[in-house]
């Protein structure tokens, strides 16, 4: 039945947890209210409260705390109430959870996730799309869904993962996206991108709510007789490299769109892998469409400046076919 | 253990006809642990370090030593423990013997991490100890969620955290005993307030008296204990495990102490006052047990230095075999980094 990107990640984490009993959730809101988003709504009711924790405002706790829980051989489940406030808990992803397998061979198999990006009128701390910081910390996952199959799949990957992992979902998509999804249980391997659309004459790789702007542009270009392929890279870290240079390979332009801001974001990663590995097979230079380098501003004709939308696709794609 | 019980200690009690006394035993294996500390961090610092076999930095515990050595003893062997770095007899009382913390030291890889960390950055989840990282405090959180695993699993184990003085400046401290009490983890803190966070003295750490008096703010019962009397350590220590096992939450003990050395082998410690040096090393912890047992009959002079030479030898034989260990070999960077399957 068609199922919303809510409902599917909520899924996957109810199944879960009836699957494992070392599975539990811990965060603000998430018992009592459900989540600020309803993610774990009903849970409380469901699994009792050992199992799904309210915790007091403490970001950096409750990432340490599912760390430590993990260390004992359970499967915590953190949410950053907003991915903006993953900030405060830096140190323990990136230096605690990240480490601990490297250092001492420990395993640290933690899911944070963490509701990113904009389009909600949300400003400059409830608005951010900060996967670039997690990607270039070797040790973590980071895996971001652009569908609802992918959201249920994915998240269920991530609590069986053995390492931690950043599980970005976005709040745009939540409820704006609806459709059918498999029934019952299944898993979307980590570490793979997918082609969302077939095409042979530019590659937009992308992720997240990204696509469906890729996918606008590409209706249009199809029109202009441009065939567009999408690939929904659906896992940050680890890179799925082979999926991107397949693609590159095939149709020689490359459009790298993403809704975080351009410098040192996943697109340069991805420009600079293509370059290096597929450099005879372009035709002409890799583009990026990224935000600005600036805050994520909360007035509507400045937050819509701001995003990436499908006439700054259109734009690089027709600088590249002319090219 | 198993170096302690090749001591054959127990010959040495004076009451060796009556059943064997508990705190005899107890004083005896934690001056061999106090002692074997001392020994393993002199060797690091003042002949391994400066022979420039240790490229990385040294942080000892010397004169703190009844603080790990107490509350370690008073844990059961299934209590989880996160030392800080100047803890080193944690692990020997888990049973990581001195050899593997020379190799560590020198980045070889009969270390426990293989040469992937240094120092103190060590940990065992088969021995239920968790390895600290750099930034201070940072395992109070962690602590405070490994507590919660275990009331989530129903064990009756708790969780015993060592940090120092200026680590309860972080937010991480006050986040992970907020987070312990408000959940009623079953987590044991240990302060060692040394009086000096690298250069910067405890009243420029903090406005506050003591470390102890920051517990009641989050309702965390705390008590400050005199850090060189090992029996006064390990009897808080006690207390704190029973409180953390009767289901009552967090427990903060405040052991008053004094580091005896600069923050790290090179670091002269120039901004201690010299007088404090000599007022606390007459406090030393070990001389302390040392009294305790001869004046208790518990042992004589004779039977202590035939034991810190037996120690010496044994610290010897380690130091050998962690110079023979191999550095990892190059291909070892790329390893572990996530799950191997």
């Amino acid at each position: 039945m068609p199922t919303t990107y809510l409902e599917a990640i909520r899924q996957g984490i109810w199944e879960e947890m009836e699957r494992d009993p070392n599975v539990f959730c811990i965060g603000e809101d998430i018992g009592v209210y459900g989540g600020a988003f309803k993610v774990t709504a009903g849970m409380l009711e469901a699994f009792g409260e050992k199992r799904v924790v309210d915790t007091p405002i403490s970001e950096s706790a409750i990432v340490g705390a599912a760390i430590g829980a993990s260390l004992m051989g359970l499967r915590p489940i953190a949410e950053m109430q907003y991915a903006d406030f993953i900030s405060c808990a830096f140190d323990q992803v990136v230096n605690f959870a990240a480490k601990c397998r490297y250092r001492w061979n420990a395993p640290v198999p933690i899911v944070v996730r963490a509701p990113s990006g904009g389009g909600t009128h949300g400003g400059p701390f409830h608005s951010q799309s900060p996967e670039a910081w997690f990607v270039h910390t070797p040790g973590l996952k980071v895996v971001m869904p652009g569908t609802a199959r992918d959201a249920k799949g994915l998240i269920k990957a991530a609590i069986r993962d053995n390492d931690p992992v950043i599980f970005f979902e976005h709040k745009a998509l939540y409820r704006r996206l609806k459709e059918e999804i498999p029934e019952g249980d299944y898993t979307v391997p980590i570490g793979k991108a997918r082609v969302f659309r077939e095409g042979k004459d530019l590659s937009i790789i992308t992720y997240g709510a990204m696509l469906y702007v890729a996918q606008e542009a590409a209706e249009t270009l199809e029109k202009e007789g441009v065939s567009t392929e999408i690939i929904d890279m659906r896992t940050l870290l680890p890179i799925d490299e082979e999926t991107v240079l397949a693609s590159v390979k095939k149709t020689s332009r490359a459009i790298l769109l993403h809704e975080a801001t351009l410098t040192g974001g996943f697109g340069a990663e991805i420009a600079a892998r293509i370059a290096e590995k597929a450099f005879e097979y372009l035709d002409a230079p890799i583009a990026r469409v990224a935000a600005p380098d600036t805050p994520i501003p909360f007035s509507t004709p400045l937050e819509q400046a701001f995003f990436p939308n499908a006439d700054k696709v259109l734009e690089k794609a027709r600088w590249l076919c002319a090219y | 253990m198993a170096a302690v019980d090749s001591l054959n200690l127990s010959r040495v009690s004076r009451k060796s006809e009556e059943a064997p006394d508990p705190d005899a035993e107890l004083a005896r294996k934690a001056l061999y642990y106090m002692f074997l500390m001392r020994e393993v961090e002199e060797r690091i610092e003042k002949r391994l370090y400066r022979q420039g076999k240790i490229v990385g930095g040294v942080y000892v515990g010397r004169g703190q030593e009844a603080i790990c050595v107490g509350a370690g003893l008073a844990a059961d062997p299934q209590d989880v423990l996160f030392p800080c770095h100047r803890d080193m007899a944690l692990y020997f009382i888990r049973g990581i013997q001195p050899r593997e913390v020379l190799a560590q030291y020198m980045g070889r890889v009969g270390g426990p991490t293989r040469g992937k960390d240094g120092n103190m950055h060590m940990g065992d989840l088969n021995r239920r100890i968790v390895a600290i990282i750099s930034a201070m405090a940072a395992s109070v959180p962690v602590s405070a969620g490994a507590a919660m695993a275990l009331k989530y699993q129903g064990s009756r184990n708790c969780v015993l955290v060592f940090f120092g003085d200026g680590a309860t400046s972080r937010g991480d401290f006050h986040e992970g005993i907020n987070m312990a009490a408000v959940m009623k983890a079953p987590l044991v803190l240990i302060c060692n307030n040394n009086a000096y966070a690298y250069s910067t003295p405890v009243h420029k750490q903090m406005a506050c008296a003591n470390v102890a008096d920051k517990g009641p703010g989050y309702g965390v019962p705390a008590e400050i204990v005199d850090g060189n009397d090992f029996f006064a350590v390990h009897r808080a220590t006690a207390r704190a495990i029973a409180h953390a096992r009767e289901g009552l939450g967090p427990y903060l003990i405040e052991c008053k102490t004094f580091r005896m050395t600069g923050h790290a082998a090179h670091d002269s410690a120039f901004y201690v006052p010299k007088h404090l040096f000599e007022e606390w090393a007459a406090k030393d912890p070990i001389l302390r047990l040392e009294r305790h047992m001869i004046e208790n009959g518990i042992a004589t002079r004779e039977e202590i230095d035939a034991m810190y030479a037996r120690i010496r030898a044994e610290v010897d034989e380690a130091q050998a075999w962690a110079e023979q260990s191999p550095f990892p070999d190059p291909s070892e960077l790329l390893t572990n980094v996530y799950e191997e399957k």
